[in-house]
């Protein structure tokens, strides 16, 4: 199992980099290990475990561990306590690290402090890395390192992580510290819990005033950009356009390189059939295979547009607060700002709106972010909404408006205020969901993103998707491509081939289960192949109506088609079944992958396909009543 | 409106953009750990705080200073903080 692949760097000794959140950290570790990272999460939890490689000049090679982010060894948050267990020898899986790295934000020493003082009982070896001492130094604050060792009883360095060389002088405290010595298991856990923050607090203000720096020299830029950005009313509206521009981004700029993408795999198929003889293993090549691998590249795209926004408000240190902007709204139904971004990349695809949720800090709420995540309407449902308003909604006005159009509009705020509803009822029922959960989120000051930062994490996204959630949509795929081929027409076939395959025999059987909706066999048989995606389904009725069309026709000829041999009622009730069915085996991949268990997307799969069964079922009746049938 | 700092204002009421500090967290019997949480990220005792800035409407969440950091939090967690006039301490 790939849950497994912790242990990647086996060779050398484990150093641990501590530090509050948006210390700076996760800079100084990409300086320190560039590309040589491996993403992967903990042992039983969906904590991010990022673990690197770093070689001294000595040739000596070190695992470097980037703990999550604390204020204290007394966990608030199921990240927090990953640190806590891996500082004291206790999670489970790792190994205790040899030496610390216990990184202080050189403009904030306060709060910095007060962590290394907690870390300094664990009794392991450890280094405090004043990071940001270049911002530090600029804004008039003159650390004497040596007097700080000595008052702290620690070795002290100056690191700047968004220099080249800004580790120089923790490289050369790592090569000549004789820290290697002692074994960390071996280490008695000391009791570091309890201990009261007062205590640290008044030894910490007692250093920076003999050290002359306690005085508070908050970031101008910082608190300047907040006027505006913070503001009750200004700030609300720049948020507006940033969300705009993201979606837009999403939404639009992801479209050519993914109709070339589509346009490619479309063109190797129709290669691979031009050119080999008609075999089996030409229809997996082409059918299986080549559509797999198109079908994952597919998503790169936003994938990659996205989580460049992302990172870049993440970097900037603006993300936090546009959650404390959409705070109110999200929280009225039990979410918190943070959930905002996830559904709004949603609309374009839910697979990367699923993997945004590692913004989420709360286990609940990205959980139930990620549960009404396909909810949202995304871009591949257009072709089945375009083809079936097409057909059965007459295009004239209603109180001046399109009706089409405002059948469209109706399909997208159905699935909004189902997303909002399920919300609403998991914050009822769910204890997590009553209890009111502490906002207490730090806003960062302002910082210019870095370059390295940004393709590191881009990188770091892309690898995540094609590795883990690519291989399990390609096995999905190629399992959908052999139900939908085997076994294979009969030489005297008057029906369509995909009639006489396992997905034709299944559709068959689900007729029974469907007719109560007014879906036909036709219908039922399609949705199989549709698992794929939901676009395919366009495709597949195609396949099952025996339209033998070229691949731009194809809903422009099967329009007529549908709107002579179903009723209004049923049409209806299959864009009800659209708006709820979770009809995308890659987004249930996604959510696999992402919470790091088969519960999640079992529930998932469950409560949408209910939800899809009920509207469906709502949406028929009534149509019959209304006559339409 | 006169301030009158009695140690009574806690830091859901306090006015905008002025010092004060942290006189004691009170400790919530419904939600213990919140008060543990609120001193590990720096509401501690003779530390400085302001509010800066509060969102629109209902002022909840509110965006707080606390020594050199800053902190959005809800109503209810401000409620917990108490405080006192910036002099009393100096």
């Amino acid at each position: 199992m790939r849950e497994q692949k912790i242990y990647l760097h086996a060779s050398g000794p484990l150093v641990a980099l501590v530090g509050n959140p948006n210390c700076g950290k996760t800079a100084l570790f990409n300086l320190l290990t560039g590309s040589r990272q491996k993403v992967a999460n903990y042992a039983g939890v969906t904590v991010e475990r990022k673990e690197g490689l770093m070689r001294l000049a000595s040739g000596q090679p070190l695992r470097v561990l980037d703990l999550p982010g604390t204020y204290s060894l007394y966990p608030r948050s199921e990240d927090e306590r990953i640190t806590c267990d891996v500082l004291m020898g206790r999670a489970l899986g790792e190994r205790r690290p040899q030496v610390l790295v216990c990184v202080v934000d050189a403009t904030n020493l306060r709060k910095g402090l007060r962590l290394v003082l907690a870390v300094k009982r664990l009794g392991l070896p450890c280094i405090v890395a004043l990071n940001m001492s270049d911002l530090a130094a600029k804004r008039g604050l003159h650390i004497d390192t040596q007097a700080l060792s000595e008052a702290l009883g620690l070795p002290v360095v100056s690191t700047v992580a968004v220099q080249s060389q800004g580790h120089a002088a923790l490289n050369e405290w790592l090569e000549n510290a004789s820290w290697q010595t002692p074994n960390p298991e071996a280490l008695p856990v000391t009791d570091a819990l309890n201990h009261s923050p007062e205590t640290d607090h008044r030894v910490v203000q007692d250093i920076l005033r003999r050290l002359s720096l306690d005085t508070l020299l908050p970031d101008a830029v910082s608190d300047q950009l907040d006027r505006v950005l913070l503001h009750p009313l200004v700030g609300p509206l720049i948020l507006v356009v940033v969300l705009f521009l993201i979606f837009q981004a999403v939404f639009t700029w992801a479209v050519p390189p993914m109709d070339a993408i589509k346009e490619a795999t479309a063109w190797l198929a129709d290669q691979a059939v031009a050119h080999l003889p008609e075999t089996w293993w030409r229809s997996l090549l082409a059918d299986g295979l080549i559509a797999g691998l198109g079908g994952v590249i597919v998503f790169l795209p936003q994938i990659v547009i996205l989580f460049f926004f992302i990172l870049l408000l993440e970097e900037s240190g603006y993300l936090p607060r546009a959650a404390f902007l959409l705070d109110r709204i999200m929280g009225s139904v039990g979410l918190s700002g943070r959930s905002f971004i996830p559904l709004l990349s949603s609309f374009a695809c839910a697979i990367p709106g699923i993997m945004a949720t590692r913004t989420i800090a709360n286990e609940r709420d990205r959980m139930v972010t990620i549960l009404i995540a396909p909810l949202m309407t995304c871009s591949a449902r257009l072709p089945v909404y375009a083809l079936l308003i097409g057909a059965f909604i007459p295009p004239r006005e209603v109180f001046g408006l399109a009706l089409q159009g405002l059948v469209l509009f109706v399909l997208y705020l159905v699935g909004i205020v189902g997303a909002m509803l399920v919300a609403w009822v998991l914050k009822r029922l769910t204890r997590g969901g009553q209890l009111s959960r502490p906002l207490m989120m730090e806003l960062p000051a302002y910082h210019v993103p870095s370059l390295r930062n940004l393709v590191i994490g881009l990188r770091q996204r892309v690898r995540i998707f094609m590795h883990r959630v690519g291989g399990t949509i390609m096995a999905l795929t190629l399992a959908l491509w052999f139900l939908a081929s085997y076994p294979s027409a009969p030489d005297n076939a008057t029906r369509p081939a995909i009639e006489y395959s396992y997905a034709g025999w299944l559709g068959h059987t689900l007729e029974n289960v469907f007719a109560p909706i007014g879906f036909n066999w036709q219908i039922s048989i399609a949705l199989v192949p549709g698992m794929a995606a939901r676009e395919v389904a366009v495709s597949s009725l195609a396949t099952v109506y025996a339209i033998s069309s070229s691949k731009d026709n194809t809903a422009e000829a099967l329009s007529p088609i549908l709107a002579q041999q179903w009723s209004v009622a049923t049409a209806l009730s299959l864009l009800a079944w659209f708006v709820f069915a979770p009809q995308c085996l890659s987004t249930l991949a996604a959510i696999k992958r992402e919470t790091g268990g088969w519960k999640m997307p079992l529930i998932a799969t469950t409560y949408l396909f209910a939800l899809a069964y009920a509207a469906a079922w709502i949406t028929y009746r009534w149509a019959l009543w209304m006559g339409w049938g | 409106m006169i301030l009158v700092y009695d140690g009574l204002m806690n830091l859901d009421t306090a006015p905008l953009t002025t010092p004060l500090r942290v006189k004691c967290v009170l400790s919530d019997v419904l939600n213990e750990e919140r008060a543990r949480q609120l001193e590990e990220i720096g509401f501690l005792p003779n530390e400085q705080v302001s509010v800066m800035t509060r969102a629109f409407p209902g002022g909840d969440p509110m965006v707080v200073r606390v020594g050199m950091s800053t902190f959005a939090l809800r109503r209810a967690e401000a409620r917990c903080i108490e405080l006192d006039s910036l002099d009393d301490h100096a």
